[in-house]
């Protein structure tokens, strides 16, 4: 191991300029890599969604014909989960991880260069599919046949660049694995590690489970429709609903995948600003590990109007109800956390809290959304997509703009502008629930979701949404503006940031070194 | 007096300009809706309880426990028996939530000793109605008033158009006060059938039927929308539902039948 370490202490003489970036395996460079490359898809996704809100300014088609529409609401999901979310915690974990358990690198690190440059050509290649004569894929995110059978050329385009990001997603996890289980400094027992560190090593469990039922999924979607088999078309004998059961095999351990780094993000934030030691360790490292189990046994609650049988429904509906008790016992941590600590409110901190109220307030939708009755009635309308942006957006969103603000002066050394940062928290805080909130009343009132236009008595809530979208997007400017102002600063951040910051990132010099750690610290 | 109807007026504009910012779900008028109506207001107002509680601690936290108020962090972190306290009362909630789910959910999926059947098959875009017992058959799309000024930059004012985007060529017309079955499929891809005033929706699916049913206690017409993605014109797919006594009912079907017999004769 030492040997290896001199090695790369010898090893400087890296390639400079574009091929530094591309030849680089170092995990400080593949993380901002991945963070760049996520910014970018971030707004990218974004310009699509407000593609989308724009059209549904008024009812009436204003701008765009309804199979173009479609495209968008298509790819802005895809985007904003393959492109946007799921890389910014890869980045994140690049960054962390080995600094976090006083490794000098991932395990892997030319696997690690692997994972990221598979995106940019995977994205080239799904967002090239717009400018088809066909069109991009229209079928949703969730690709249901037979409606996704009848798309254009763009089909096979789509299915291997999700084959694509699959890959880099398995390979990127079993990097986290092998580097979690086997660079943890001396003494550093499993049960000590820092609780992002295990939120991501069950993160990346998770992914290696259910990739490859997506990649299961999407093949046998081509053989159906380029060689003449018949998994899921009815008229060929096969049945369209095994489909949604093998996609949402897959979905619903993905939707924790996008939550349960940030929920690791925020246990490490909020004890920082309170000063206080993360309230029930053990009980945080064990809910965590229950949601994951659980997310295997939830996911039909995607799909209570396929018409399954009375036993099925009742199981799922149970399940999934069963989710909101290690949930709520994070939230309750949460608070326990706070109470008596002595608090101070950075732009992390004002994100974190943001955080565990509105994705709280996105899990009591879920917890109606789980009583199959009342899923009847919420199913496919835009109460589904208030409760879905609600966890994605002010949940697993928030989480990695608070982790940037957080880490941000141990990666560069430079403290960004704390009025700056709480301006932007304040105005994305306000736009995101202009945004989002009004979407619960339309759906309640009866608004399906994926519709291009619609009746007149949803118009206001709609207008609201369409302002508050608008506003959220022009307030992440701001934050690409703060970036930018921090980075021309010179150095001047302390080696410990934050008064109650804990970790070992935190004993290592600002910005970090090249290689974190030398010489692995001693944990007690 | 004057004064006093101005008065009223001045109070009911309000009102009835609030009637377009709907914000919960419409109340039903069959007993499968307005379970699902209580349901939900039962689980809403649980959430909201468990939402102050919470969401009160952490703001008392928030305001008492800041640094610039001089609070000196405790060192307490851990506590067994906190964590199973809060382990099993949400629990018990949970299953408090689950008996009645489950009764309604076991009530709303029990078919059995309906009157008629009608089988509902969706179409890009379009339904058909095929009323099982009384051989009457049509199909139901969009109104030509809202296809026509749903068109891109149609430069029709939609607000003047007859129920916008819910309204249809042909109503699908049922009797008060009888349990219907409802089979439900599909000729090409996924479709949702959804009248929410009337039952919560069930996918339309090619090679399966499905099925529900719905008591409609109020003669009126209820209105709906394709909940599925089914490809372009996904959005304009609207249904309605005519709810008539029975007595008319059985008119409207012999009216039907005959102009049936009378178009196979032709």
């Amino acid at each position: 191991m030492s040997a290896n370490i001199d090695h790369l202490k010898e090893e400087h003489h890296q390639p400079s300029g574009l091929m530094r970036w591309i030849t680089t395996t170092n995990h400080k460079d593949i993380g901002s890599l991945y963070l760049w490359f996520s910014l970018l898809m971030f707004f990218v996704g974004g310009l699509m969604a407000l593609v989308i809100r724009a059209e549904l300014f008024q009812p009436g088609l204003q701008f765009v014909v309804p199979g173009f529409f479609n495209q968008m609401t298509t790819m802005h999901a895809l985007i904003m989960i393959f492109g946007a979310v799921m890389p910014a915690f890869v980045g994140l974990a690049n960054w962390q991880l080995p600094m976090m358990i006083g490794a000098p690198d991932m395990a892997l690190p030319r696997l690690n260069n692997w994972s990221f440059w598979i995106l940019p050509f995977a994205f080239t290649m799904l967002l090239s599919t717009l400018f088809f004569e066909s069109g991009g894929p229209a079928a949703g995110w969730t690709l249901y046949p037979p409606l996704s059978l009848q798309g254009g050329n763009s089909m096979p385009f789509v299915i291997f660049s999700l084959h694509l990001l699959g890959a880099s997603s398995i390979l990127g996890a079993i990097n986290v694995i092998a580097t979690i289980l086997n660079m943890r400094a001396p003494g550093m027992t499993l049960m000590k590690m820092p609780i992002f560190v295990w939120t991501w090593l069950i993160t990346a469990f998770l992914l290696i489970a259910s990739m490859p039922v997506l990649a299961g999924a999407i093949t046998m979607l081509l053989t159906d429709r380029f060689y003449g088999t018949s998994f899921f078309t009815a008229a060929g004998g096969g049945d369209p609903v095994l489909f949604q059961h093998i996609f949402w095999f897959f979905g619903h351990p993905e939707v924790y995948i996008l939550i349960l780094p940030a929920f690791g993000i925020v246990s490490t934030i909020i004890p920082a600003f309170s000063r206080k030691k993360l309230f029930g360790y053990d009980s945080m490292v064990y809910a965590t590990a229950s949601i994951a189990l659980l997310s295997f046994i939830v996911w039909a609650h995607h799909m209570f109007t396929v018409g399954m049988p009375l036993a099925g429904e009742i199981f799922f509906m149970f399940t999934t109800m069963l989710i909101a008790v290690p949930t709520g016992v994070k939230v309750f941590n949460w608070v326990a956390t706070m109470w008596k600590g002595s608090m101070t409110f950075e732009t992390p901190m004002l994100f974190a809290l943001a955080f565990i109220i509105l994705f709280t307030i996105g899990g009591f939708s879920g917890l109606m959304l789980a009583i199959t009755p009342a899923d009847f009635q919420y199913h496919d309308t835009y109460f589904v997509v208030a409760h879905f942006h609600y966890v994605l957006v002010p949940g697993a969103v928030f989480a990695i703009i608070a982790a940037v603000y957080y880490w941000l002066p141990k990666w560069t050394g430079k403290m960004y502008n704390e009025t700056l940062g709480k301006i932007h928290f304040w105005m994305t805080t306000i736009f995101v629930n202009i945004t989002f909130f009004p979407m619960h009343f339309v759906g309640l009132a009866g608004m399906p979701r994926r519709i291009p236009d619609y009746a007149v008595q949803f118009t206001d809530f709609n207008m609201i949404a369409s302002v508050g979208a608008f506003g959220f997007g022009l307030s992440q400017l701001l934050f690409v503006y703060i970036l930018f102002l921090t980075l021309r600063q010179p150095v001047t951040a302390a080696d410990k940031s934050w008064e109650g910051a804990e970790g070992l990132e935190w004993t290592l010099p600002s910005p970090a070194p090249y290689h974190s750690f030398d010489t692995p610290p001693k944990v007690d | 007096m004057n004064r006093l109807s101005i008065l009223i007026v001045s109070m009911l504009v309000p009102l009835t300009t609030l009637a377009d910012w709907e914000v919960n779900m419409p109340r039903g008028v069959s007993p499968t809706a307005n379970a699902a109506y209580d349901l939900h207001m039962l689980i809403f107002y649980i959430t909201v309880v468990i939402g102050i509680v919470v969401f009160g601690v952490m703001f008392y936290s928030i305001y008492h426990h800041r640094k610039s108020k001089g609070a000196k962090p405790a060192s307490f972190h851990e506590s067994t028996t906190v964590e199973v306290i809060w382990t099993v009362i949400p629990f018990v909630i949970l299953v408090g939530m689950a008996i009645p789910a489950t009764k309604t959910l076991i009530m709303m999926e029990d078919t059995r000793n309906s009157e008629i059947t009608v089988k509902v098959t969706g179409y890009q875009w379009m339904w058909k109605y095929d009323y099982v017992e009384d051989d009457v058959s049509f199909f139901s799309k969009l109104a030509d008033s809202s296809n026509e000024a749903r068109q891109l930059r149609s430069k029709i004012d939609v607000n003047k158009v007859d129920n916008y985007l819910l309204n249809v060529d042909n109503e699908m017309v049922l009797p008060t006060n009888t349990k219907v079955r409802i089979l439900l499929t599909a000729s090409d891809v996924i479709h949702a059938w959804w009248v929410p005033e009337i039952t919560g929706k069930k996918d339309a699916i090619p090679g399966y039927i499905n099925e529900l049913w719905v008591d409609i206690k109020e003669p009126g017409v209820y209105r709906g929308q394709c909940t599925e993605l089914c490809g372009k014109d996904h959005g304009f797919m609207p249904i309605v539902v005519r709810a008539v006594p029975k007595e008319e009912y059985t008119k409207w079907v012999s009216l039907n039948q005959k102009n049936r017999v009378a178009d196979k004769s032709k």
